[in-house]
């Protein structure tokens, strides 16, 4: 483990009753580097971004975070630990506009207590809450959609909205679930753009499923199959990795 | 003319009272899916300590808040210390449809045990702080007096701080994205479980509020078997159900709806009718609008 290791995970096993979803995954992260998740369906990557995000629980495994060993986090704790995520669905709140879903994202700076709110602290909250979800808005170029409500953007636009909604609390380890799917073919460039220019800020963790996203925005890749590793390193070696290869295209290993 | 004035306060003024129990009901029910059938119970505890309050105090109108806030108190100790345990650990399969109704059912007979153990079985009274003789206009004497003028501007006003509290303030958010999708709230780091307990401690106050204002408009008396709270359980719900049972508007809208069409029910047709009346209306909703009037159709999905 180099020392500007940012995440690091070992020995990560999760059981969910007989079923072994992750068998002694191992993962590392570094600072400004983007690492991609790939596999086939029910490999086990969003098990293993939940399990970073204290949705399941790990049945064994150890985390490093900034090199020193860390329990894994509690949901909640995540964004004052630096890390933030999107979900695959996206999950826009419909009825609220889109800078107060930004906001959502932005609870890590609120002062403001029940009790202290009742004395005009929430003002200087909210002001500065909503300057934050605005700064985030612009750096997914999206800063004149704030006053719009949730349910009236098009879909690539909620994309946005969800990785600003992830932003919006400083991360340094930025997670990404499929941030190119159902996205037409501008959009993904679009969205390699973006991920590209956010990696001089943090550290980008992506599961995705399209081959040219993933292969022209990671530094570099961890192919799971069926929970486990089979194959990591850069684009190019994973690319040409034999298991690889087998567990795409559905043949056996010679 | 004079009739009509009346049915509109009759029906405004348990409307008042429906709403917060609604209101109470929605939120429990947005923040930890469970319809609690203990609230009935809660807001009578609540009436009964409005009272020992009162008596000891002397004084209603430092009784009520102390009783609200005590009503919140209990709510969130119930979520806490049960409900908390409970949806834990009975979260799969049937048991988890039917343990949270079970739960509140046993917790209201509880809450009336205790009632009974504490305060004896007798009636008890709570007397009104205000003069419920009717205001006169001319000849007129209108249905509403003092106290029941005071019922209706405490209500709106206690609706229009939830609603500051929820549209204007950051742990409104909080609240309003944990009830949509608690995955989310969390991963933005909400701690979702404190804002649930949150959610029961207002449901908690409100309840108590109705609980007392029920008492002191009404006769004042109060005995733990009181039919009277468990109708006011049943057409609370009945306004939330209306309203979508996920809105807070909606709550309002359903109760409203509820309340004067209950009055009109009872000015001009027959009072024996009220009830048979209060469940068509929850069967036609039910049947033709069954997200309510303000409920969104999609329903709860991230």
């Amino acid at each position: 483990m180099s020392k500007d290791s940012l995440l690091s995970i070992s020995n990560l096993t999760v059981k969910f009753g007989g079923l072994t979803a992750l068998d002694d995954v191992f993962l590392n992260l570094e600072s400004n580097q983007v690492v991609g998740l790939i596999g086939p369906n029910g490999a086990g990557k969003t098990t293993l971004f939940n399990a970073i995000c204290g949705i399941v629980e790990p049945t064994s495994g150890k985390l490093t975070l900034n090199g020193k060993s860390h329990d894994w986090p509690a949901t909640h704790e995540l964004t004052s630990l630096g890390i933030s995520r999107t979900l695959q669905g996206v999950g826009l709140f419909p009825d609220l506009t889109v800078a107060e879903n930004v906001m959502i994202g932005a609870q890590k700076f609120a002062k403001t207590g029940l009790i202290s709110a009742g004395f005009g602290r929430n003002k200087l909250d909210e002001e500065e809450l909503r300057g934050r979800a605005q700064w985030a808005l612009e750096r997914v170029y999206s800063g004149s959609l704030a006053d719009k409500r949730a349910d009236a953007l098009s879909y690539p636009d909620t994309k946005r909205v969800a990785i600003a909604r992830a932003l919006v609390s400083e991360p340094k380890i930025l997670m990404l679930d499929e941030p190119a799917g159902g996205l037409g073919a501008q959009d993904i460039e679009w969205m390699n753009g973006l991920i590209r220019n956010l990696r001089s800020e943090m550290s980008i963790l992506i599961v995705e499923h399209h081959m040219d996203v993933v292969m022209s925005v990671c530094d570099e890749l961890y192919v799971l199959n069926f929970g486990e590793v089979i194959a990591s390193g850069s684009a190019e070696t994973v690319r040409r990795d034999p298991a690889v290869i087998a567990a795409y295209l559905g043949t056996g290993v010679a | 003319m004079s009739q009509f004035l009346d049915m509109f306060l009759i029906g405004i003024s348990a409307a008042s009272i429906y709403a917060l129990m609604a209101i109470s009901m929605v939120l429990v029910w947005r923040s930890t899916r469970v319809v609690n059938f203990a609230q009935a119970g809660m807001a009578l505890l609540s009436a009964y300590i409005g009272y020992e309050l009162v008596s000891r105090t002397g004084n209603f109108w430092i009784s009520l808040p102390l009783a609200m806030i005590l009503g919140a108190a209990f709510s969130a100790f119930i979520e806490f210390f049960l409900m908390r345990t409970l949806l834990k650990h009975s979260n799969q399969g049937p048991i988890a449809a039917i343990a949270p109704i079970i739960a509140t059912l046993g917790l209201l007979g509880v809450i009336r045990a205790v009632i009974g153990f504490i305060w004896g079985h007798g009636d008890v009274q709570l007397e009104a702080p205000l003069s419920k003789v009717g205001y006169k206009f001319g000849d007129t004497t209108l249905f509403i007096g003092p106290m029941g003028l005071f019922v209706i501007c405490f209500v709106v006003a206690l609706l229009l701080v939830v609603t500051i509290v929820f549209q204007k303030t950051n742990i409104g958010l909080a609240l309003r994205a944990s009830a949509y999708a608690p995955e989310i709230a969390q991963l933005s780091g909400i701690r979702v479980s404190g804002i649930r307990t949150l959610g029961w401690a207002i449901a908690g106050a409100a309840g108590a509020a109705a609980g007392i204002l029920q008492t002191v408009n009404g006769t004042g008396g109060l005995t733990p078997e009181s039919l009277e709270f468990s109708l006011l359980l049943v057409f609370g719900f009945i306004a939330a159900v209306i309203g979508g049972l996920e809105s807070l508007p909606g709550a309002v809208l359903g109760a409203v709806i509820l309340g004067l069409v209950l009055a009109f029910v009872q000015i001009y047709i027959s009072g024996t009718l009220v009830f048979i009346v209060a469940f068509i209306l929850l069967l036609a909703v039910l049947i033709l609008r069954p997200q309510g009037f303000l409920g969104s159709k999609a329903g709860r999905r991230a």
